[in-house]
């Protein structure tokens, strides 16, 4: 049991502007349970798609041994040939095809083209005893929970002779019962001799069933901690993700902490699909003028869709509560309307929600006021110019001038120009969401230092951001989200990584 | 891709220029060279004062029904129903003119309006119920073309008021008759005069435009270019206007045309409901979430294209001098091939008026030429899928390759 199955050794991945892995270190032994933890955005996932092969050989530099070979994976059909099989987070199954469909889909088990149903049939069975699932294999996927689908993909892994099994966060989206019933199973697995890496940000649930522990943080390997030896506590792990010198990554910033902005009371939402299922339960928050507002939580929290159904309902449905600025309710039904009442929302997701991308800097930056530089309809093109002229050269936009398209710009400068956009519209309040996702850390301090300068003017900032020394270096106030609810609210004096995890790990046992 | 550093301001070189603008230049070399090929091998029957007044009266609907459809595809969507909605208004145009004899200025704007309802009532259910346009327009292509048959009984109805029918036969009388310098030649001056004073002031707008951007940093394309381009618009410009001038003057399709067109290139370039439809086009959840009624757009796109058919119908009509079931079948697949090979985007978000105009004149040229030499409808459709073919796979190649 003391074989080696895999090893990476220095694996460095580069994407233009960023390091995503900077000589990365990972070794499994043959039958174990490998937990790879880390915060959002450290590398976990980049680290398994260099190893699966969606990143090609070639596109990263490093050496990957594999059953004591060097492996040069160039697309994921060669690293599942040899048994490496990587689950994601978002499923990859069909939801309208049935679960044996699914599970042989692109492996069909047929002659000449024509599939032999009933071989399809008795196999599906076999393989959904093995993970325990009672479903008629002629179930179609939709019909079936979210727990279940999970356990399909992994049914589906085991048709392909998986050896290596890699689950990225598959937790994330399941009630206890169908979490509990997972680790048993990968329990079970590992007595069968398989090797899995599991991916998570529930530390209890990685206490439970992990040999090993490897720790990344900021792209690199900090440590692999051997649960065998030591009793290996949360805090202990969690140190291990967050600790880093935050010296001098924000610049400093004397709070002048103003009147009432935004207060949100009562807030209740229900999910946007899943019609009947509350997704937000009782938000209170406020954020006064000049103050800079954080919102802390795991991915999934509801920190997203907290900010999206304030900001013109533009999430989730049956939304009720009521939004003030200035201490007076304000109509946010609308987008325009949110506008209007002082709010912008910069989102996370900049290429799909922020950006039209085919378009210049000067057309983007002026998309949500456009009566600002027209009049009766026509836009004055010299105003216009000013207009995105300024704000290029006010957030110091690195383009060759304003006509440049925003898919030619690199993560930062597309940020500052979706930055640019909701400045013009005048915003009292600015929610900002993951501002600095796929930034560089150049960049960041440049981001930061335009946060300060919009709280020194009086503007209430509401940061939601998952990384957490962020939220630490620029807030002073910060709230943690968990499961939909607001669980903690820490004061500048308060919050500390050690806190906001400890907040979200207690309200999460609550349940 | 990314260009990080450079802030001063650079000036392209031609060839650079050339790079990035090579799909507008090429698709006015495209229309000349079309052109210049079909007057050799129709032996200098295309660019005859007859044929070029014919040319003008046989694509002035569809040019202007790409102005409408420009806009919907730019949005993101497309319309099928467009040529059931031709004989739909012309037909309607019919039994109001003919059958119940009500006064002409009454029955062109009723139809228009009655164009803008059944762009609403499409426009409905795309824009707020969110069927995809493909779908609720091929139903409505369908729905339309079958009320078309209900209202005129399967029967065609003529011949229309000579009022009416001056709207696509008529041409604009020779105000300028007393100052003939050549009346032997020269038969409507006005025409001639007309589109003389409109490349002046074409040259003089484009002048103007340039030293303004010099004046706030803005980059121009290369002098060398603007000269050729300008150059090369205004010759064909002045010849066509020559010829129309020996002929019968300008047509007053071309007159609608030509204001419909420059009304179109000032709303897609100056206007904000311009700059939002290409928004919305190119990222809809980020023009959403810029505060922009995206719901609303969409449906006025739809409203406009029905206006806009609503008058090709009766163009047709008048032109026809009778309003028949059969009229428009296909032309939908003409003016949304001339947007594509006008540059358009299937994707949405990309593609200009001057673009689809252009688009729409080089299907009606080849048309026209295809005609003249005698080839048959069967050959004349196999040509034009080909070329709509060979536009679209040039912008493909180009874009991949940049």
């Amino acid at each position: 049991m003391d074989n080696i199955i895999l090893e990476m050794r220095g694996i460095t991945k580069t994407f233009p502007g960023v390091k995503a892995l900077d000589n990365v270190n990972l070794k499994v032994r043959e039958g174990e349970i490998h937990a790879l933890v880390g915060e959002n955005g450290a590398g976990k996932s980049t680290l398994m798609k260099v190893l699966s092969g969606v990143y090609p050989a070639g596109s990263y530099d490093g050496e990957i041994h594999y059953d004591n070979q060097v492996r040069n994976f160039s697309t994921i059909s060669d690293s599942e040939h040899l048994g490496i099989i990587i689950i994601h987070q978002e499923l990859a199954l069909v939801p309208l095809l049935s679960i044996a469909e699914n599970i042989f889909l692109g492996n069909e088990l047929a002659t000449n083209g024509v599939i032999d149903w009933k071989q399809t049939f008795a196999r599906t069975k076999e393989l959904l005893d093995k993970v325990g699932l009672n479903e008629p294999p002629t179930a179609r996927i939709t019909d079936i929970g979210i727990g279940k689908q999970q356990l399909v993909e992994i049914a589906k892994a085991l048709s392909k002779k998986v050896r290596l099994l890699i689950l990225d966060e598959p937790t994330a989206s399941l009630n206890e019962t169908d979490s509990d019933a997972l680790l048993k199973l990968l329990m079970e697995f590992r007595k069968q001799g398989m090797t899995s890496i599991i991916i998570s940000h529930k530390l209890n649930e990685i206490k439970k069933v992990a040999d090993k522990i490897t720790i990344i943080r900021d792209g690199g390997t900090v440590e692999t901690l051997d649960c065998h030896n030591e009793d290996i506590s949360e805090d202990r792990i969690i140190k291990g993700m967050v600790g880093r010198d935050m010296e001098d990554r924000y610049p400093p910033r004397e709070p002048k902490i103003g009147g009432m902005l935004l207060e949100v009371k009562n807030w209740n939402v229900f999910h946007q699909h899943h019609r009947d299922r509350q997704f937000l339960h009782d938000i209170n928050f406020n954020v006064r003028a000049g103050e800079v507002v954080g919102i802390a939580g795991l991915m999934g929290a509801g920190r997203t869709e907290t900010a999206m159904s304030i900001f013109g309902k533009s999430w989730g449905h049956k939304i009720t509560g009521e939004v003030s600025m200035h201490g007076k309710p304000v109509d946010v039904s609308t987008i325009p309307r949110a506008i209007d009442a002082g709010l912008a929302y910069v989102t996370e997701d900049r290429k799909h929600l922020g950006l039209v991308l085919n378009n210049n800097i000067m057309h983007n930056t002026t998309l949500s006021n456009l009566e600002a530089v027209s009049s009766a309809g026509v836009i004055d093109n010299h105003k216009e110019r000013t207009v995105a002229t300024d704000y290029r050269s006010k957030l110091r936009i690195r383009s060759h001038s304003i006509y440049q398209e925003a898919v030619n710009l690199s993560g930062g400068n597309q940020q500052k120009v979706v930055l640019s956009k909701w400045l013009f519209t005048n915003p009292e309040v600015l929610i900002l969401d993951e501002p600095t996702r796929g930034i560089d850390v150049g960049a960041k301090y440049e981001i930061y230092s335009i946060i300060n300068q919009l709280a020194a003017e009086g503007k209430g900032i509401l940061m939601i951001s998952s990384e957490m020394p962020e939220l630490l270096g620029t807030c002073d106030r910060i709230y943690v989200m968990n499961e939909g609810r607001i669980v903690a609210e820490l004061s500048k004096a308060e919050a500390s990584q050690e806190s906001i995890m400890r907040a979200i790990m207690r309200s999460g046992e609550k349940h | 891709m990314v260009t990080e550093t450079s802030t001063q301001k650079t000036t392209p070189s031609i060839g650079d220029y050339l790079r990035n603008n090579i799909r507008e230049y090429g698709l006015l070399v495209a229309l000349v060279v079309i052109m210049l090929f079909f007057q050799v091998v129709t032996g200098g029957v295309l660019f005859k004062p007859v044929n070029i007044t014919n040319l003008i009266l046989q694509n002035s609907f569809i040019v202007i029904m790409a102005l409408g459809m420009l806009l919907i595809i730019v949005a993101g969507h497309i319309d099928l129903s467009v040529g059931s909605i031709v004989a739909l208004t012309g037909g309607l145009s019919a039994i109001m003119l003919v059958k119940m004899g009500i006064h002409y200025s009454l029955v062109v704007p009723l139809c228009l309006i009655l164009g803008g309802v059944i762009g609403a009532a499409q426009g409905y259910w795309i824009a707020y119920q969110k069927i995809p346009a493909f779908i609720v327009t091929l139903a409505g292509m369908l729905v339309f073309r079958g009320v078309t048959y209900v209202v005129l009984q399967n029967r065609p109805i003529g011949p229309f008021p000579k009022e009416f029918q001056v709207l696509s036969t008529g041409f604009v009388p020779d105000i300028l008759w007393f100052a003939n310098p050549l009346p032997g030649t020269i038969t409507n001056l006005f025409a001639l005069v007309a589109v003389l004073v409109l490349v002046g002031l074409a040259i003089y707008a484009g002048l103007k435009d340039r030293a303004s951007n010099e004046k706030h940093g803005t980059e121009n394309e290369p002098f060398a270019f603007f000269a050729l381009q300008m150059g090369i618009i205004a010759v064909v410009a002045i010849f066509l206007g020559f010829q129309l001038s020996t002929y019968r003057g300008l047509p007053n399709v071309l007159v609608v045309m030509a204001v419909l067109i420059a009304l179109y290139t000032f709303i897609t370039t100056r206007s904000t409901i311009g700059r939002r439809v290409y928004a919305m086009g190119g990222n809809e959840k980020a023009a959403k979430l810029s505060g922009i009624n995206t719901e609303r757009l969409t449906f006025y796109t739809f409203v406009n294209m029905g206006v806009l058919a609503a008058l090709a119908g009766m163009i047709i009509a008048a032109r026809l001098n009778s309003a028949t079931p059969k009229a428009g079948v296909g032309f939908e697949l003409d003016v949304i091939a001339a947007c594509f090979i006008g540059g358009a985007s299937a994707s949405g978000g990309v593609g200009k008026i001057t673009g689809a105009v252009i688009g729409a004149f080089i299907m009606g040229v080849m048309n026209n030429g295809m005609s003249i030499m005698g080839l048959g409808i069967d050959y004349q459709q196999l040509v034009k899928g080909l070329v709509l073919l060979a536009a679209v796979f040039f912008d493909v190649y180009n874009k991949n390759k940049g």
